[in-house]
């Protein structure tokens, strides 16, 4: 038994054209006992990016709580809004700080970012509870059902996905992985971000 | 083998822990309140680690009555749940940390509706209609998740209750005993006989 599957939960993000989405279950467990069926684990961090924090349930919360602090600091200072590169070196540095005690999540995050000639483009990235990041260019995942997110999310991706099409592939994908493991599920929350967009839907899911 | 259970209801919130206090196998007492009041509207079950328990409990009464009197109101319940959270979840990386599980239950009195919190000792927390600590909440949850009814009047509420405590005293291999059950709403604080 890991530290990591002690609350359960499971994140994953996707890019599709001009788009991205992230969704996440929306269960909080002891070990196998059922604890909440509406516990958030996505969090706005702009009007543009969205952090998922799997993991152990007390740092899903202390690092939501961190995070805001640091990108407010960043705002204040800076006169602007952090860009989603920007801030996922924040979520990389952060959880380094703590190499050797670490924040027990594994961070996806989803946004939108600005490209110099005024275009835009999606952005999608992960970290390991140390802060190792990998952009990725399809999907990323995390959580107790990680490795099913990757079997279905790897069967059901497919490039320049528009945001309908993306928030069908995303809701099949965390419901069909989830429903696989014992650790996440209890329904779903999925939010999809444009350009001048945010959609944020729940999913009944199965509650067993 | 404690148990509390917390339960939501239409305008209240009802806390509810047993009264014993063990160790090892010797029950050393039968009338153990493990239920403080923080606030006027404010009520927290605290089970756990012995020793730690009532430290920590009486950590959080002081710091929530200093809150009170520096700033002449009281936290609500989300703020002062959220307060109690980061208090655990910085002792869990101590080098002595609390072993404390709680139950805080509250009446927002500027919302006008009851807010119930389930905080384990690492710190997680989370908002629920109901909750249960201990062994007890595996016979209770259920039961719950089939009786709860989030516009229930007091009296149902407390049947309820009921409902759970004699599960609990009839299924688990050691009855909790008598239970010290105690009511928030917009009255404020009180205890109930079941």
């Amino acid at each position: 038994m890991s530290i990591m599957d002690y609350n359960g939960g499971s994140v994953v993000a996707m890019v599709g054209k001009d788009c991205v989405a992230i969704a996440s279950d929306l269960r909080l467990g002891n070990q196998a006992l059922g604890v909440s069926s509406n516990f958030q684990k996505i969090f706005p961090i702009t009007d543009r990016i969205y952090l998922g924090l799997p993991g152990l349930a007390t740092d899903v919360t202390t690092l939501k709580e961190r995070f805001r602090f640091r990108v407010n600091m960043y705002t204040i200072k800076e006169e602007r809004e952090i860009e989603p590169e920007t801030f996922a070196h924040l979520v990389s540095s952060t959880l380094y700080e703590h190499r050797f005690g670490p924040y027990f999540c594994e961070p996806v995050m989803a946004g939108i970012s600005k490209t110099p000639s005024g275009g835009i483009k999606p952005f999608i990235a992960a970290t390991d509870l140390i802060g190792c990041l990998n952009f990725a260019k399809d999907f990323v995942v995390a959580g107790t059902a990680s490795e099913k997110l990757f079997g279905v999310a790897e069967g059901l991706w497919e490039p320049d996905l528009e945001p309908e099409d993306l928030f069908e592939t995303i809701s099949q994908t965390i419901m069909n992985a989830v429903d696989r493991d014992a650790y996440s599920g209890w329904g779903c929350i999925v939010h999809v971000i444009t350009k001048d967009k945010i959609t944020t839907r729940t999913l009944k899911g199965r509650m067993d | 083998m404690e148990t509390s259970f917390g339960i939501t209801g239409k305008g209240y919130v009802i806390i509810a822990a047993d009264t014993t206090s063990a160790r090892s196998i010797i029950k050393m007492k039968t009338d153990e309140d493990k239920i403080k009041t923080l606030s006027p509207h404010l009520l927290m079950a605290y089970s756990g680690e012995p020793g730690d328990t009532v430290q920590f409990a009486e950590f959080v009464e002081r710091n929530i009555r200093l809150y009170q009197i520096r700033n002449l109101y009281a936290l609500r319940p989300a703020a002062a749940a959220a307060w109690i959270r980061r208090a655990l979840a910085n002792s869990l990386r101590s080098r002595k940390p609390y072993g404390v599980n709680l139950l805080v239950g509250g009446y927002d009195t500027a919302s006008t509706d009851p807010h119930l919190y389930w905080i384990d000792y690492f710190g997680a927390m989370t908002e629920v209609p109901f909750a249960a600590h201990g062994y007890g909440a595996y016979f209770a949850l259920s039961l719950l998740d089939r009786y709860h009814d989030p516009e229930a009047s007091l009296e149902e509420g407390l049947a309820v209750l009921r409902r759970c405590i004699d599960e609990v005293a009839k299924r688990l291999v050691i009855d909790p005993g008598k239970y010290k059950v105690k009511v928030v709403d917009k009255d404020g604080v009180r205890e109930v006989e079941l």
